[in-house]
């Protein structure tokens, strides 16, 4: 069995208050916000960011990939191979969809403890529910991946349990947007049942009495405070400020329970959703905090906001042509560059060329080029414009010319911004977003985006 | 790399130009129609069989040589549809000038057209090949406005400022247009109307925006010695220039998006082989690409009219206005006559037809000697720039 050797979560800047939903239906829940995806992202592009995360300072060659995710954005085709490319590891390995259910998360997480090869599950979901719904107040968006493999791990797994069984607590067709829930109070005492001979099972074949640090997720609340009240798992600020976020759910609060965790502890993951999924695990080393966390700034929006950006409140456009959808055989011929941000590098002079040339701009050699990726590169914006005239969920747009510290110029739309406060020198990193759907076509490619106050 | 040019070796002698305008009740056939009969019209003694050769240009109104021998019936004769932008127009007249030039024809004819009021969208589109999705998506004025922040910053002009001067060159050339009867908006808004405008990109309001427009124009091309069999005042062909730039501005750092290199290359190149050493001072008039008001300010350096990071003094100054040291855009420029695409370069040759002609009406200029006309396509940092230098009189040789 391998070893879990790294972490990597990642939750939108971007908070709807609950109160902002009482205030504009008049009920429901006043306190504690959900995370809320930027109007540019989906369940891939929280996935890479997550996996970005997880596989930084690593050499990813022949990673595998498994994909959790309650929200895919395509069926038919393979969700996770978006991923796979975004991350730049090449045509060998695999990469898989689980799902669609939220169940997917622990299965990813598993599988991926299981393989003979390295793989790293990610998770990642965006929760949505009718208007004032719990499933709308206190679902979230986020990703979390996890990478399984031989090294150094941060914690291995001791022991691990499952039951099923069948019954209808939640259920959405393909295509609806939203879940509907049995009357909540049924499924928490089916739950109930189950978790306990999952995690009696588990422990067992841990050969452990009682875990140090426990870890419950649920698409089921009642469920989960019950199975967490009993357990002994720690309050998390993740409830407060980020809600549940589906198959993501278990990775981010296990990769803050193991930043918090010392070396020789045991941690119980637990999962209730069409059954119960139980894993010891044992610390071996302490893990990096997580990217996000109670601290790091977040900025709130408003409920139409959130609305619009769900595509849900369907808002008048500026008159101008659709997008074209992009063709396959160039996006495959490029997928390096529009997936990975892989762009050249002149082996004679030097010169970074983004997009990919093979005529070089200063010293015009042809074909002398090496591949040069430049998604973890950081810039500074040499110049920008605020653009009122394109259509966009989010308007105002903001372009930017981006200078990259390590040479390289490229000009993109920046998101996550603050059009009023945008400025020349603001610096930025990179992130993976789609930049349209349209036409059931998602276009994926790089944006970038302002980093924050210490960030560098 | 220079060219030698083909300087007084051609002449236009007839030119016809329609109302730049919301034509919704022309096609693109009835603008091309109205255009050359109106060019051939301008010529005594000539007649639409006399022409040998035909250029059109469209950026999307139309496709190959048909949609031109189509509508006007011009049978059999060799025509051929060129596109490059919005320097379209320039390039039938490029193409037009090099055939006669060459011998192969006595007479030929540019014309261009667009109609783009047809497709119900704000501004221009750029219609891509199949692609990958991921060439940066931004509106024309997005492109153009990305010219303001740098010159301010690079000058230290206060943006205030800066907004000032950007009204200034709207207003002008609408003050021109007032005066044009072919000019798409013939009354002019105010300077608080133009500056106090909503946002459409940066700091470009709607005023700061050429105008979107149907139209057409043509003019016929003939040896210049010939010249005087069809016209006492033709127009005399001095440099044509174009220089296509490499997009390098768009992935170096040491482009600065003050400035188009391709027009400072395009106007060297026309200035040498016309013989221009002073062109401040050696121009009568210029018709110049104000596709958005700080392409304009750019220009003015980019052109050698004004020194680097002196324009903007030179805007509020008043050097370019119609009674200005060297008027620019005395028809109203893109900003007021509209921008119809294919027809833009062409319509700035009539501008210069006119005020050689002494035709120009209430904004005619004092006997004018010296004419250029300077169309872009594409966007700072990567782009296709023309510039001619058209003269009333053919040098003595």
């Amino acid at each position: 069995m391998q070893g879990l050797l790294a972490c990597g979560t990642y939750v939108p800047r971007f908070r709807l208050p609950r109160a902002e939903i009482r205030a504009a239906l008049g009920s429901g829940p006043g306190s504690g916000c959900r995370a809320v995806a930027a109007s540019d992202q989906d369940s891939t592009c929280l996935a890479v960011e997550a996996a970005r995360r997880a596989l930084a300072g690593r050499d990813p060659v022949a990673t595998g990939v498994l994909l959790a995710t309650s929200s895919p954005v395509y069926a038919e085709r393979t969700n996770a191979t978006a991923i796979h490319a975004a991350l730049d590891l090449g045509q060998d390995g695999s990469a898989l969809d689980l799902g669609a259910s939220p169940r997917s998360g622990i299965g990813a997480f598993l599988a991926a403890a299981r393989s003979p090869h390295p793989t790293v599950a990610v998770l990642a979901d965006l929760r949505d529910g009718l208007a004032g719904s719990a499933d709308e107040a206190f679902g979230g968006d986020a990703g979390a991946a996890l990478l399984f493999g031989r090294g150094d791990p941060i914690a291995e797994l001791l022991g691990e349990a499952s039951v099923t069984h069948e019954f209808m607590d939640r259920w959405r067709a393909p295509g609806e947007p939203f879940a509907t829930v049995w009357e909540e109070r049924f499924g928490a005492g089916v739950y109930a049942e189950l978790v306990e001979r999952a995690v009696v099972a588990a422990l067992a074949d841990a050969g452990v009495e009682r875990a140090d640090r426990v870890v419950v997720t649920s698409p089921q609340r009642r469920a989960a405070a019950a199975a967490g009240k009993r357990l002994g798992a720690a309050a998390s600020w993740i409830d407060e400020e980020v809600g549940y976020t589906g198959a993501a759910d278990l990775g981010l609060r296990l990769a803050d329970e193991l930043a918090a965790a010392k070396a020789g502890e045991t941690v119980l993951l637990v999962s209730a959703a069409d059954g119960a999924d139980a894993v010891v695990l044992g610390v071996r080393r302490p893990a990096p905090p997580p990217a996000e966390t109670a601290a790091t700034p977040r900025r709130e929006i408003s409920y139409p906001t959130y609305l619009t950006w769900r595509g849900r409140l369907d808002r008048e456009q500026p008159r101008r042509p659709d997008p074209d959808k992009p063709a396959s055989p160039p996006a495959s011929r490029n997928a390096r560059w529009k997936f990975g941000f892989v762009g050249t590098e002149c082996e004679a002079c030097g010169t970074v060329h983004l997009p990919p040339q093979r005529v070089c701009l200063s010293c015009h050699a042809v074909d002398r080029m090496r591949k040069r990726p430049m998604r973890e590169a950081r810039g500074t914006i040499s110049t920008f414009t605020v653009d009122h005239l394109a259509p966009s969920p989010d308007p105002p747009t903001v372009d930017v010319v981006v200078d990259f510290d390590e040479g390289g110029r490229f000009s993109c739309r920046l998101t996550e911004a603050d059009a009023d406060a945008v400025r020349i020198g603001d610096r930025v990193e990179m992130t993976f977003r789609r930049l349209f759907e349209f036409d059931g076509v998602s276009d994926y490619f790089w944006k970038a985006r302002p980093l924050l106050e210490g960030e560098g | 790399m220079t060219a030698k040019g083909i300087r007084d070796r051609v002449a236009i002698v007839g030119m016809g130009c329609t109302r730049f305008a919301e034509h919704w009740d022309k096609s693109v056939d009835d603008l091309l129609v109205d255009a050359v009969t109106a060019c051939v019209d301008s010529v005594e003694d000539l007649a639409l069989e006399d022409v040998e050769a035909f250029w059109v240009g469209t950026k999307d109104s139309g496709q190959s040589g048909m949609m031109l021998s189509h509508p006007l019936k011009l049978d059999y004769r060799p025509v051929t549809r060129v596109e490059n932008f919005c320097a379209t127009g320039s390039e039938t007249l490029r193409n037009a000038c090099y055939a006669v030039a060459s011998g192969a024809y006595d007479v030929a004819m540019a014309v261009g057209v667009e109609k783009l009021k047809d497709s119900g969208l704000s501004g221009l589109t750029i219609g891509a090949p199949p692609n990958d999705g991921t060439a940066p998506e931004m509106t024309p004025p997005a492109m153009f406005s990305l010219l303001a922040p740098a010159y301010a910053e690079r000058y230290g002009v206060d943006p205030a400022q800066l907004k000032e001067v950007l009204s200034r060159i709207a207003h002008k050339n609408h003050l021109n247009g007032e005066l044009n009867p072919l000019a798409q908006f013939r009354k002019a808004p105010s300077l608080e109307t133009i500056a106090g405008a909503p946002a459409i990109a940066g700091m470009l309001g709607v005023y700061d925006c050429s105008g979107v427009a149907d139209g057409a124009a043509a003019a016929i091309v003939v040896a210049a010695e010939d010249a005087h069999r069809y016209t006492e005042r033709p127009m005399y062909v001095k440099a044509l220039a174009l220089a296509s730039g490499p997009a390098e501005g768009a992935m170096r750092a040491d482009y600065d998006y003050t400035t188009f290199p391709e027009v400072v290359r395009s106007a060297e190149e026309a200035y040498r082989q016309a013989g221009i050493a002073d062109p401040r001072a050696e121009i009568s008039l210029a018709e110049v690409h104000d596709c958005f008001t700080p392409t304009e300010l750019v220009l003015m350096e980019d052109l050698g009219f004004s020194e680097r990071g002196t324009a903007w003094r030179d805007v509020l100054d008043g050097v370019f206005d119609l009674d200005g040291e060297l008027p620019v855009n005395p028809d109203g420029g893109l900003k007021s006559f509209g921008h119809p695409v294919g027809a833009s370069g062409l319509r700035m040759q009539y501008e210069l037809w006119l005020q050689f002609r002494g035709e120009a009406g209430e904004r005619q200029l004092e006997r004018p000697t010296v004419g250029l006309t300077h169309n872009l396509g594409g966007q700072p940092g990567g782009c296709v720039s023309f510039v001619s230098v058209m003269g009333a009189e053919r040098d003595p040789s």
